[in-house]
């Protein structure tokens, strides 16, 4: 059912009808399509094969982080709201009153902005959030499980997935929470005009930061793995985590840093999320199988394969829901993307770019 | 359990059986003996019989199980429209298109092992879910699901004369409505029969050669087991366990729906095993029931029954309880499941039948402690 809220969500926030012949502002405009959807696979295929590769965990709770993250947002949204009740002087014949938020009463127009900013002001409080929600997870639970069969862990974080989802419904409701993105980018970005396309490539403003944001935290990511001593030494132990521990490292408490980390892409990547998705406790497991496919296409372990495994299944999908695809091979939309995965899976399972044997018994 | 004889065997199947066809008896207690949720019982429990069979034995983690159970429940309604209100047909049709889709899923996604076999189950399952909603809604019926009319053809009914004259005419076994009680026993014997089914291949060389690809499969290669068709086959047997347990869905409900299919519910029958016990013969019934039993119950109780079930306790102590308690009934009881499985798994991995071994092999030497005392009492005042 869930999955069919997302479906009909992304109805709405279609772009425009258009729907001309097979030419390349048709292609163009299907490509920034599926970037947005893109850029949110590849940054929750990121952190799982961040915690794949350094824990080797198949952390099926990473999705429930996604949610997490989208669902901070709403609370951040709902606590700058907090509303008094305050005569309706506008109402003069008998008393009314109506709801303004504590803010704008103290503040005015300065209150009004920042709740309408509510979305990029949640990321402040969704860092620490996450990272303290991901070192809980790693300390309390999966840190028990690494010498665990993969099924066994497999089954542990799909329960803990369950539990972070229902905990979610019992105190947000079932039902999808829209929050709007700042007024400023509430409308599209006229792309088509300024690379000299068709006027009609209109592309929604907050999808297109989307976009943006993503790269800017998947580059954070490979710069703090890359440039720092702490990324290197993280690196070191995927290849070989028991020589880096003889090295006098202390390995584990390194990987639990980025398993928070992690946490924080997810949850960053579903609170940035909210405003072209409504949120509900169901999103991240409907995330989460996506971006499993997309982490086996990408190489189980490979952090490159996994953002362009990504970007490429976003952007294929959205080929696939195009009328004219769609009309010679009915319903190709609806599974594209698996049958790609078990192409892939069957043909070349180390996927587009990881390390041969892992995970291959 | 693992190397008993045929006495031992029989005995087993015999308490099993017992223990089954008085359910309505021994459940009542606990208010559970009504027919819909016993042959529920029942039919999740020839689905996790199955499903053990597959994960149990060769520990291949299949992620996409439901997809079976859902295309059994479409074939076997489809025979119940097209053929006859029967329910053999439509069983019989159910296990054979399972087993025909199980064979070509297996032939692909055996080919990996480990996560890649889960995730390629959990794919395929996926793919059909959604083609279910989509493409195949003539053949699905889409989001209303797929339910009989009044028009159907049912070629064989009209060849014998048995014509509806109004209404729709109920599923039955040679006229035998199968609805309530009826439909519980039927389901229940076809779970004996599934449940020795199932210990006739826990016994069999084929059963220890499934085993042995468990615990090491490239040492069985190394021992000149190909050990594919192994896995093939008892990955089609798992998959017509669950095409039958579809069937009997649509037997005792004639209605499929594609939310059957959803990897959700793949993920519910994993629970089931997991928590009655992996591996064990009775383990996977003892989950389906305790999950079923849990889905029932604890979803129907609301904020009125729990402050009378906390009656007996002091005015405030009783709000607070029932307070507490809140989350996890009613909406909530999921929160209580996926809980108490996090638990299951770090605690106790054997599962439920795993505990009770335990319980046992504890208590045994206080009993026969007990025993021994007893004995030497009688001794002394014997002499």
């Amino acid at each position: 059912m869930a999955a069919f809220q997302g479906r009909s969500c992304e109805c709405t926030y279609s772009l425009i009808h258009y729907s001309p012949g097979l030419d390349v502002d048709a292609i163009f405009l299907q490509i920034i399509n599926g970037l947005d959807k893109g850029a949110a696979y590849a940054l929750i295929a990121l952190g799982l094969t961040l915690v794949f590769g350094t824990l080797g965990v198949v952390n099926f709770a990473h999705g429930a982080l996604f949610m997490l993250g989208a669902f901070t947002t709403v609370s951040t949204q709902a606590l700058l709201t907090m509303s008094m009740k305050i005569r309706d002087t506008s109402i003069t014949f008998f008393e009314a009153y109506k709801e303004v938020p504590y803010l704008q009463v103290w503040w005015g127009d300065t209150g009004k902005a920042i709740i309408d900013y509510a979305v990029p002001i949640s990321l402040l409080l969704v860092i620490p959030v996450m990272l303290l929600i991901g070192l809980l997870m790693e300390r309390g639970l999966i840190r028990h499980f690494y010498k665990r069969i993969p099924a066994d862990q497999i089954l542990m974080t799909f329960g803990l997935a369950i539990v972070l989802q229902e905990i979610i419904k019992a105190n947000f409701g079932a039902n999808p929470i829209p929050v709007p993105a700042p007024e400023i980018v509430a409308g599209s970005a006229q792309i088509g005009s300024w690379l000299g396309m068709s006027d009609a490539i209109v592309y929604p403003w907050w999808r297109l930061i989307y976009f943006l944001f993503s790269l800017l935290v998947i580059g954070a990511v490979f710069a703090f793995l890359q440039l720092t001593t702490f990324g290197m030494v993280v690196r070191a132990g995927m290849h070989n985590r028991e020589m880096v521990g003889l090295l006098g490292i202390n390995i584990e408490r390194k990987f639990t840093i980025v398993f928070g980390l992690g946490a924080v892409v997810a949850g960053l990547a579903g609170a940035m999320y909210t405003p072209i998705l409504p949120p509900d406790y169901n999103m991240g497991m409907n995330f989460l199988v996506l971006s499993f496919v997309v982490v086996v296409v990408g190489g189980m372990g490979s952090l490159g394969g996994a953002v362009i495994a990504g970007f490429l299944l976003g952007i294929l999908q959205s080929f696939a829901s195009m009328n004219q695809v769609n009309s010679i091979i009915p319903g190709i939309d609806q599974i594209i993307i698996y049958l790609v995965a078990i192409l892939i899976i069957l043909v070349r399972p180390r996927g587009l770019m990881g390390r041969e044997g892992v995970m291959e018994d | 359990m693992e190397n008993g004889s045929a006495t031992k065997d029989f005995i087993t199947l015999l308490v099993f059986a017992v223990a089954i066809l008085t359910m309505p008896i021994w459940m009542a207690p606990i208010g559970a003996n009504y027919p819909d949720l016993l042959q529920r019982f029942a039919i999740y429990g020839i689905f996790a019989i199955g499903f053990n069979l597959l994960f149990g034995l060769t520990g291949y983690l299949s992620f996409g199980h439901a997809a079976f159970l859902g295309v059994g429940s479409y074939t076997a309604v489809w025979s119940f429209k097209l053929l006859s209100m029967n329910i053999l047909p439509a069983l019989l049709f159910s296990v054979l298109f399972t087993g025909l889709l199980a064979a070509v899923i297996g032939f692909v996604s055996l080919r990996r092992s480990g996560i890649y076999f889960a995730i390629l189950t959990l794919a395929i399952a996926q793919m059909s879910y959604n083609l279910a909603y989509s493409v195949l809604t003539p053949i699905t019926n889409g989001e209303t699901g797929l339910q009989l009319r009044n028009y159907d053809v049912r070629i064989i009914d009209n060849l014998f004369g048995k014509v509806a004259t109004e209404g729709i005419p109920s599923t039955n076994l040679f006229g035998i409505t199968m609805s309530g009680y009826s439909g519980f026993y039927f389901s229940a014997v076809v779970l004996i029969l599934c449940f020795w089914i199932s210990l006739r291949i826990f016994r069999s060389p084929f059963g220890i050669t499934l085993r042995g690809i468990k615990s090491n499969q490239k040492r069985m290669g190394y021992t000149g087991f190909n050990t594919r068709p192994y896995l093939l086959a008892v990955f089609i047997i798992s998959g017509m366990y669950a095409g039958l347990a579809g069937g009997l869905l649509a037997v005792t409900d004639p209605l499929a729906g594609a939310e059957r299919m959803e990897w959700t519910a793949s993920g519910e029958v994993v629970l089931m095993t997991i928590l009655g016990g992996l591996g064990t013969l009775s383990g996977p019934m003892i989950g389906a029931v305790v999950i079923k039993y849990f889905e029932n119950i604890f979803s129907s109780i609301g904020d009125q029954r729990l402050l009378e079930i906390f009656s007996w306790a002091p005015d405030g102590l009783q709000h607070a309880l029932a307070y507490v308690v809140s989350p996890f009934v009613g909406n909530g009881w999921q929160l209580t499941l996926g809980l108490l499985f996090v638990v299951i798994i770090i605690f106790l991995p054997g599962g439920l039948v795993s505990g009770f071994k335990r319980i046992f092999t504890k208590l045994k030497p206080i009993a026969k402690g007990v025993a021994k005392k007893e004995g030497a009492d009688t001794g002394e005042a014997g002499t």
